[in-house]
């Protein structure tokens, strides 16, 4: 899975194996001071520009803050990147299933190809996915003179948008699925056709309940990209205020015009929304963790 | 096994293969073909002249140094923290090993601004550095932090689940028979996890090489010393240099798919050396 997320597995703590035996234990001086250096270099990149960006947001105060935040052109780039989240991630969701679908129930030539190109999304530079959208769609572009002789916007206009959001979220289902899918073999689907259940019911009542927290994992996932993505969206957006600008963009805008504590606030809700996705990663973790110990015990 | 047989006994595989097909090619094949479409346009002198200007070339420069460099400083810290994760036990640990996953989570734009106020030199660490003579902000070494940030949680993902694999008696056996901590972790761990090791440096540098969001903040952006290469395609873009654009971009393009290839391999690797699926 180039370039992926971390694909679900399970949250079982392995550090008591390990300490409870003297062949794979260090002395105590090894291990606190591996301890220390990892946890520094952890505050340094990962805790220190999370707690930033919320002193940074309060710095002048909650009235800063909250007119921020409802600032009409704050307010319609919370709307347009809610709008590009909600067509976004249910197509590729639709998709990531079909995908999963037709990869591991059934054989044919030529898949792995067709894994390795489902992957592509995650290995192009966001700049290059908004670049393609621009030469197929602006007005250079092979639509571009039929798209403004029938008077159609996609490029510097909120299609633009949706299609570049679309293409960089591109794989975050499937990716999840395939593998969980390949896993679960397909013996049970088998046997519920053989028993008389449609298409639809197996997929229903079979496949869907295995599956349900790699999916979830994938579409959660799948939403925090779609609502936080800024190279591919600044490319096609034109930056056109209380119209094409989603969230990141607007924070971009405000933190270019020195208005720091503004970019800041607005940054705040989208870094808390990269706390609520890792608290669910979290719980969904948890949950596929016990179903798996359930299955294991039957 | 068993399915080799023609006979399909589940509904629906025309359906989901072909709107597989079908949607992959409306959002990703057709739109990435149009890029070599329209450089195979501007026949090669333009195209090289455009790809490999000086401005381009010392893009080029920072970006794949900077990603090398962060990648391999993940490569060190990204195992220490995977290490750490599996084998001790500490307080606040889960809180850690979930958190490792925020670069992936929190939007690129964010953890640019982040950074930029940390570094910068009033910042909390910017302040610290300054009297050191050290520079963070608006110089290459900030595309560096920036690299570092976004590049951590691929190297600690693709190593965790091999580390929490290992069975002990290997290193019992090597204990067994006269290797201290050192030599056990040395000859027996490490040739276990390098395969995964190489696989997270290399998917950290994929993601290090086409990196804007976080990285263009903190860079400062000064032609031929801290501009990266997707820049430069902004750039071009906004000065209405489509064909200048499109030849960085294939440039880019073409990387990204070698590496994809590479990284493939890699994979294979791992799943043969530890017996783990892929």
């Amino acid at each position: 899975m180039a370039g992926a997320a971390a694909v679900l597995h399970g949250t079982a703590d392995h550090a008591a194996r390990f300490e409870s035996k003297a062949a794979t234990r260090e002395p105590g001086l090894v291990k606190w001071g591996l301890i220390a250096l990892a946890l520094s270099f952890f505050a340094f990149f990962l805790l220190l520009p999370l707690i930033a960006v919320f002193v940074e947001a309060f710095r002048k105060g909650w009235e800063t803050y909250f007119n921020a935040l409802v600032d009409p052109d704050a307010v319609s780039a919370i709307k347009l990147t809610l709008l590009a989240a909600a067509i976004s991630v249910p197509l590729n969701l639709v998709f990531g299933v079909a995908a999963a679908w037709s990869i591991t129930k059934f054989d044919f030539r030529g898949k792995h190809f067709l894994i390795t190109l489902i992957d592509l999304p995650f290995s192009v530079s966001p700049v290059v996915s908004g670049l393609i959208y621009v030469l197929v769609f602006g007005a250079q572009g092979w639509f571009g003179p039929w798209l403004s002789d029938n008077d159609v916007k996609v490029i510097f206009a909120v299609p633009g948008i949706v299609l570049a959001t679309v293409f960089v979220t591109f794989p975050f289902v499937a990716r999840e699925l395939i593998p969980l899918m390949e896993a679960q073999g397909k013996e049970e689907e088998e046997a519920a056709v053989v028993l008389g259940a449609r298409g639809w019911q197996v997929f229903w009542h079979v496949t869907l309940p295995n599956v349900k927290w790699g999916l979830m994992y994938g579409v959660i996932l799948c939403n925090a990209r779609a609502m936080g993505e800024f190279g591919a969206v600044s490319v096609v957006s034109g930056h056109i205020r209380g119209y094409t600008n989603t969230m990141p963009l607007h924070v971009e805008i405000l933190y270019n015009e020195y208005q720091f504590a503004a970019a800041f606030a607005v940054a705040s809700v989208l870094a808390l929304l990269a706390i609520v996705t890792l608290v669910i990663k979290v719980w969904v973790e948890r949950q596929a963790g016990k179903a798996a110990t359930v299955s294991e015990d039957e | 096994m068993a399915s080799s047989t023609s006979f399909r006994v589940l509904p629906g595989f025309g359906l989901s293969l072909g709107y597989t097909l079908g949607y992959l090619s409306l959002i990703v094949l057709i739109p990435l073909a149009a890029v070599f479409f329209k450089a195979g346009s501007l026949g090669f002198d333009h195209f090289w002249d455009a790809a490999t200007s000086p401005r381009v070339l010392a893009s080029y420069r920072l970006s794949f140094g900077a990603s090398l460099i962060a990648a391999g400083i993940n490569a060190v810290f990204g195992l220490m923290l995977a290490w750490v994760l599996v084998r001790y036990s500490f307080p606040g640990k889960r809180l850690v090993d979930a958190q490792v996953d925020l670069p992936f989570a929190l939007p690129t734009a964010v953890a640019g601004i982040a950074l930029t106020a940390l570094y910068a030199k009033n910042g909390w660490i910017g302040s610290l550095l300054e009297p050191l003579g050290i520079k963070v902000a608006f110089t290459p070494l900030g595309v560096l932090v920036a690299l570092v940030f976004i590049g951590l949680p691929f190297v600690v993902r693709t190593v965790q689940p091999i580390l929490e694999d290992l069975d002990t008696e290997y290193e019992e056996a090597a204990v067994s028979l006269g290797a201290n901590r050192w030599q056990a972790f040395r000859h027996v761990v490490f040739p276990t996890l390098f395969p995964a090791l190489l696989t997270g440096f290399a998917l950290a540098f994929a993601r290090a090489v086409g990196e804007y969001g976080s990285v263009i903040f903190i860079a400062g952006n000064i032609p031929m010393v801290s501009e990266i290469t997707p820049l430069m395609i902004i750039t071009r873009l906004e000065q209405y240099d489509y064909a200048g654009a499109t030849a960085v971009a294939v440039v880019m393009l073409i990387f990204s798919f070698l590496l994809l290839l590479i990284i493939n391999g890699l994979q294979a690797w791992t799943a043969k050396r530890t017996g783990r699926a892929r």
